[in-house]
């Protein structure tokens, strides 16, 4: 047979490719209905029905949007500096989906024989994980990813040539270097407890561990890190870079119809990201305590019920997001700034200190 | 087979970003292609099996150290024209250094093609994180220690300048001099320096 060795090498791009489109699709529905469940829980929380014009209960609303968003008219500013101008979305949403690799979606199934593939596919295979690579410094790829994304947002500002995009690029950077730092140290506690920078590997430790979810031990790292999440998101509290009342809509004010789309899905990208990080992080990941009394672990079933755990947990931070959304008013900048490095840093690394004595007298 | 035609994918992006980072006239530019370097650099240290600095080279490089000069690029507005005049006179001595480069990297080539052919041992993980902290701290830790020193170093100067900027009121041996010299001119100064 001449299209077996073909078949072979090209196999595993394959299985890859299958991977990451699933992983694709998901995450962009969740995002697509993250948006629609924001309108609706801010409109309960005003007092309002929010959307239910398209579909029942409104459930189509995310397409309408897109489709609105495609056949919106496509202004660039005339003075605008084109190539970056155009740059900037893409670099946006790019870093704010690559992150999605690393995640751990749930654990590996090892029960199914696959010898029933053809051409001797199976062979050797024992495990499906449940992420698309696993390596070996996915905290520090999460972050790093992220951490390009801030180009994508001050280059926006820079390029479109406007005092009010220019205000909110430089408020964004700003800010976002500052609890970028945060964030980072909150990370190395839980870091330290694991003794690993993989994902999958965290989340290992934490079913080991006395307390089962690190939230209890890294309790001061968990609020840190969820504070610095929502400042490096421009979520409220903290979405100065488009403060309404002062800068329009910040860095992307000039832009408009799919390119304002891309930087309205890199939020939520970016959101669903903070949430990933926080579950796997401080709250076991897809790990249910229990679980394995019920399901032999490696079994489908196991598998199903801890990946549907691990979404739930993260439909739980969104919910979070939009709650403290509907109830928080914004920060002045000044207030930020020095929230952010007088007393959120300040507490991080006193959290990395205490940490490393304790786990220092502990092992022993 | 693959990773051969990899490497020269994000070599050659590399140079290509490194060419457009010399020859670009907008400052801001430049800097977006420095970026590019950085990344395909990373992606080429994936390959050499060394995820760990990988990952930390795009998080200093690209993601801290690189932002924050494009904020500057931005804050500042920098003309092009002044840059030009300058470079003219160094034309010399960048092509002298090219040279001495080129020699190098000639070197080095002619080096690797003479030394003995040996296959590398699969199992050891230098690149592994875990392999990297052991080593820092036991096998360099001097090393560390002192590059730990500079960089304290490093942060008390950047607070001494910035409060000196701000606070010109405090006390520091830097004000009485501003006190002695005039002050318009002291700031003009300053300002060149930026």
């Amino acid at each position: 047979m001449l299209m077996e060795p073909v078949i072979k090498t090209a196999f595993p791009f394959v299985v890859t490719a299958v991977a990451v489109l699933i992983a694709f699709q998901m995450v962009l529905m969740i995002v697509a209905y993250t948006v629609l469940a924001e309108r609706k829980v801010l409109g309960w929380i005003q007092g309002r029905i929010g959307p239910n014009r398209v579909g029942p209960w409104g459930v189509l609303q995310p397409f309408a949007d897109l489709l609105k968003f495609i056949f919106k008219e496509d202004l660039v500013p005339d003075k605008s500096t084109k190539f970056i101008y155009f740059l900037a979305p893409m670099v946006a949403l790019v870093c704010a989906l690559m992150p999605m690799v690393v995640y751990p979606f749930g654990p590996a199934i090892t029960s199914v024989d696959w010898s029933f593939l053809p051409y001797g596919l199976g062979e050797g295979i024992r495990t499906l994980p449940l992420t698309i690579a696993q390596i070996d410094v996915g905290v520090l790829f999460v972050l790093g990813i992220t951490s390009v994304g801030v180009y994508g947002i001050a280059l926006a500002g820079w390029s479109s040539n406007s005092k009010y995009s220019l205000m909110g690029g430089l408020r964004s950077s700003a800010q976002m270097i500052s609890y970028e730092l945060a964030l980072g140290a909150s990370v190395i506690g839980v870091v330290m407890l694991a003794g690993t920078l993989d994902l999958g590997g965290i989340i290992y430790a934490q079913q080991t561990s006395t307390f089962r979810w690190f939230i209890i031990p890294q309790f001061v790292g968990f609020i840190v890190f969820l504070i610095a999440a929502f400042a490096e998101t421009n979520r409220v509290p903290f979405d100065l870079p488009e403060a309404e009342t002062e800068l329009v809509a910040g860095f992307h004010t000039e832009y408009s119809a799919l390119k304002f789309a891309l930087f309205f899905m890199a939020e939520y990208v970016n959101m669903f990201t903070v949430s990933v990080m926080c579950t796997v992080l401080f709250l076991g990941g897809w790990y249910v305590p229990g679980l394995s009394h019920i399901f032999e672990p490696g079994t489908i079933p196991y598998a199903l019920v801890s990946h549907f755990a691990f979404i739930g947990k993260i439909c739980a931070f969104l919910f979070f997001y939009i709650w403290v959304r509907g109830t928080l008013p914004r920060f002045r900048f000044d207030q930020l700034m020095n929230f952010g490095w007088k007393f959120l840093l300040p507490v991080a690394l006193a959290n990395v200190i205490v940490t490393t004595v304790v786990v220092f007298f502990l092992n022993r | 087979m693959a990773s051969t035609a990899l490497f020269f994918l994000f070599a050659g992006f590399a140079i290509m970003c490194a060419i457009s980072m010399v020859y670009h006239k907008n400052p801001l530019y430049s800097a977006i292609s420095l970026v590019g370097v950085f990344i395909s650099l990373s992606c080429i240290y994936v390959m050499l099996a060394a995820p760990f600095i990988a990952a930390v080279q795009i998080l200093i490089y690209a993601g801290a150290i690189m932002v924050l000069v494009v904020f500057v690029i931005m804050l500042l507005n920098l003309d092009d024209q002044g840059t030009k005049n300058r470079l003219r006179y160094l034309w010399a001595l960048g092509g002298g250094l090219g040279v001495v480069l080129l020699v190098q990297t000639l070197f080095i080539f002619y080096a690797v093609m003479k030394a003995p052919q040996q296959a590398s041992d699969q199992s050891v993980s230098v690149g592994k994180t875990l392999s990297i902290g052991q080593s820092m701290y036991t096998v360099y830790l001097l090393p560390v220690e002192i590059v730990g020193v500079l960089l304290l170093m490093a942060i008390i100067g950047a607070v001494i300048l910035a409060r000196r900027l701000s606070q010109p009121q405090l006390e520091l041996v830097v004000d009485q001099e501003l006190d002695r010299r005039n002050e318009t001119e002291l700031e003009n100064e300053y300002r060149v320096e930026l």
